[in-house]
C-alpha cells in the first residue's frame, strides 16, 4: 500500500485522481502509523514550505517519513515534495527535511522571468526506472516558483538529478538517491508521459 | 525548453458547452466532458471552463462536470464563473480543479483574492479581467465585471497591479472587444499588461488562426493563449495549430 501523505494544505485531489485512474493502491493519510506500515509513500504538494513544515512538525510526520527513508523503503517527492527532502529553503528561510544536503532557491524574475514558473517544459532525464518508456526529451508540467539547483549546498555538482530543465537557470526536475524519488513536475498534470511516471513509480520502483 | 501554453476555453451553460461572439448570442456547442477528453487527447496544454450558468442554484451540475472532467483528464484545468468567496473555490478545488478563476467578485471584493491565495496558494488563484477600450484611461483600457456589461470605473494596469500584489498567481485577460470575433487578439492591451506584471499573462479572445494565435505569444508578449470558436466549431485541430504556431518560432508542446 501507498501512503499518500496529507498534510492539510494544497490539493491531493489530481493526485488521488491519477492514482486511481492507475489502479493503484493507495491511502490518503496524515497519521504516522499508517506511513511507518506503508510499502512506499508519495508525498505531494503545492504549498507554501514554512507552513508545510510547521504541520509536519506539529504532527510527526517529519519522524515518520525521515524513519521511513531510512527503512529504505521508497518515496516519491512531487513539487513542494520535491524541496521537503532537501536540507533548507529560501521561502521564508525555512528549514526542511534535510535528507540530502541540498539547499533550494528561489527564481530571480530579475530577467524579466514571469515566477511561478507555470507551464511545461523539457525534461532531459537520466533513463533511470522513474523514466522507463518515457521518450529522453518530454515536456511535463511545472507550477513552482523554488527550484533545487545543479548543485548542492557545499557548492560541488549534485550526484542526484535524475532529470533537468531551464527556466533563466539550469535546475533539477527529478532527482534519485536511493529510495528517494522526486519530480519538481506534476507527473498528474502532465498527460499520458506524466501518468507512466507515476505509473513506474507504482509498478516498477519498489 | 519552457513552453507557451495553448488553453482552450469552454464557456459552460447549464452542463451545455456554449460560445458567443463579443460576449452575447450564445450557442451550445457539445458536451463539455466529452470535448475536455477530446482535447486531451489531442494534447492541447490546459483547459478552461467558465460557468456562465446565471443563478447558483444550478451550480451543481458545474461541480458534477468538474469531477467527470478530473476524472479523465490529467492536465490542469481552471474552473470560473461565479466564484465569490473561499468556499466556492474550495468547492471546485474539491471536485478536482487545479486553479480557479476569480472575476467580477474579485473587483467588488479584492480581498477574496488574499483569502484564496492564504488558503491554496498563488499559483492556484487566477483573475480573469474582462477590459475594453476606454480613452479616459491612462492605460487605454477599462475594467468591466458581469459578463462585460458593467463598467467598474477602473483602469486595466492599476487593477492588475493590485491584484497582483495582493497574490494572483496569474492573468486571463479578456477582451470584449474582440470576443468571439476570429479577428486576431487584443495585441496592445496584453503586450503592455505583460510588461507590467510579473506573473504570467493569458490573451483571450479573437483567436481565428493559428497565425494570431503567434501574434500575440510573440509581439503580443502574452504567456499563454486562450482559444474557443476555431477549435469548437471544428475548423482547427490542436496538433495543426501547434504545428502552425511552433513553425512560426514559438516554443510549443509538441508531445
Amino acid at each position: 500500500m501507498i501512503a499518500v501523505i496529507d498534510y492539510g494544505s494544497g490539493n491531493l485531489k489530481s493526485v488521488e485522481l491519477a492514482l486511481r485512474h492507475l489502479d493503484a493502491c493507495f491511502k490518503i493519510t496524515s497519521d504516522s502509523k499508517v506511513v511507518a506500515a506503508s510499502e512506499k509513500v508519495i508525498f505531494p504538494g503545492v504549498g507554501e514550505a514554512r507552513h508545510a513544515m510547521n504541520i509536519l512538525r506539529a504532527t510527526h510526520l517529519d519522524e515518520a517519513l525521515c524513519d521511513f527513508a531510512a527503512s529504505g523503503r521508497v518515496l516519491l517527492g512531487i513539487c513542494l515534495g520535491c524541496q521537503i527532502v532537501a536540507n533548507h529553503t529560501e521561502e521564508h528561510d525555512t528549514d526542511l527535511l534535510g535528507l540530502l544536503p541540498w539547499d533550494v532557491r528561489r527564481f530571480s524574475t530579475s530577467d524579466g522571468l514571469k515566477v511561478p514558473q507555470i507551464g511545461w517544459n523539457t525534461v532531459i532525464h537520466d533513463s533511470s526506472l522513474l523514466f522507463e518508456d518515457v521518450s529522453p526529451e518530454s515536456s511535463f508540467y511545472f507550477d513552482h516558483s523554488y527550484y533545487l539547483p545543479l548543485c548542492l549546498a557545499d557548492g560541488t555538482d549534485s550526484p542526484w538529478v535524475a532529470g533537468r530543465s531551464e527556466y533563466g537557470v539550469p535546475f533539477a526536475a527529478a532527482i534519485h538517491k536511493d529510495n528517494i524519488w522526486a519530480t519538481q513536475f506534476h507527473p498528474e498534470k502532465s498527460g499520458p508521459r506524466g501518468l507512466q511516471v507515476l505509473r513506474n513509480f507504482v509498478e516498477r520502483i519498489v | 525548453m519552457f513552453q507557451k501554453r495553448i488553453i482552450i476555453c469552454l464557456d459552460v451553460r447549464d452542463g451545455k458547452t456554449t460560445k458567443g461572439i463579443r460576449f452575447e448570442g450564445n450557442a451550445d456547442v457539445g458536451d463539455p466532458v466529452e470535448m475536455a477528453e477530446r482535447y486531451y487527447r489531442q494534447g492541447v496544454d490546459e483547459l478552461v471552463f467558465y460557468d456562465i450558468t446565471a443563478s447558483s442554484e444550478r451550480r451543481g451540475i458545474m461541480i458534477d462536470v468538474v469531477r467527470r472532467v478530473a476524472e479523465r483528464i490529467f492536465i490542469p484545468f481552471c474552473v470560473g464563473g461565479g466564484i465569490a468567496s473561499v468556499d466556492d473555490m474550495s468547492e471546485v478545488i474539491m471536485a478536482g480543479a487545479e486553479k480557479v478563476s476569480v472575476n467580477s467578485a474579485a473587483v467588488r471584493n479584492p480581498v477574496i483574492i488574499e483569502d484564496g491565495a492564504s488558503r491554496y496558494g498563488s499559483q492556484c488563484i487566477v483573475l480573469g479581467m474582462d477590459v475594453a477600450a476606454d480613452e479616459s484611461k491612462s492605460s487605454g483600457y477599462g475594467v468591466f465585471v458581469d459578463g462585460g456589461r458593467v463598467k467598474t470605473g477602473r483602469d486595466m494596469l492599476e487593477w492588475a497591479k493590485e491584484a497582483e500584489n495582493r497574490g494572483i498567481g496569474e492573468i486571463v485577460l479578456n477582451s470584449i472587444d474582440t470576443d468571439g470575433t476570429q479577428e486576431g487578439y487584443e495585441l496592445h492591451a496584453t503586450c503592455i499588461l505583460s510588461e507590467t506584471v510579473g506573473v504570467p499573462v493569458v490573451a483571450s479572445g479573437g483567436a481565428g488562426k493559428p497565425e494570431h494565435i503567434a501574434e500575440v505569444l510573440g509581439i503580443g508578449k502574452a504567456d499563454a493563449a486562450l482559444i474557443a470558436s476555431m477549435v469548437h466549431y471544428g475548423n482547427y485541430t490542436i496538433a495543426q495549430i501547434k504545428r502552425e504556431v511552433a513553425a512560426s518560432g514559438i516554443p510549443i508542446r509538441q508531445n
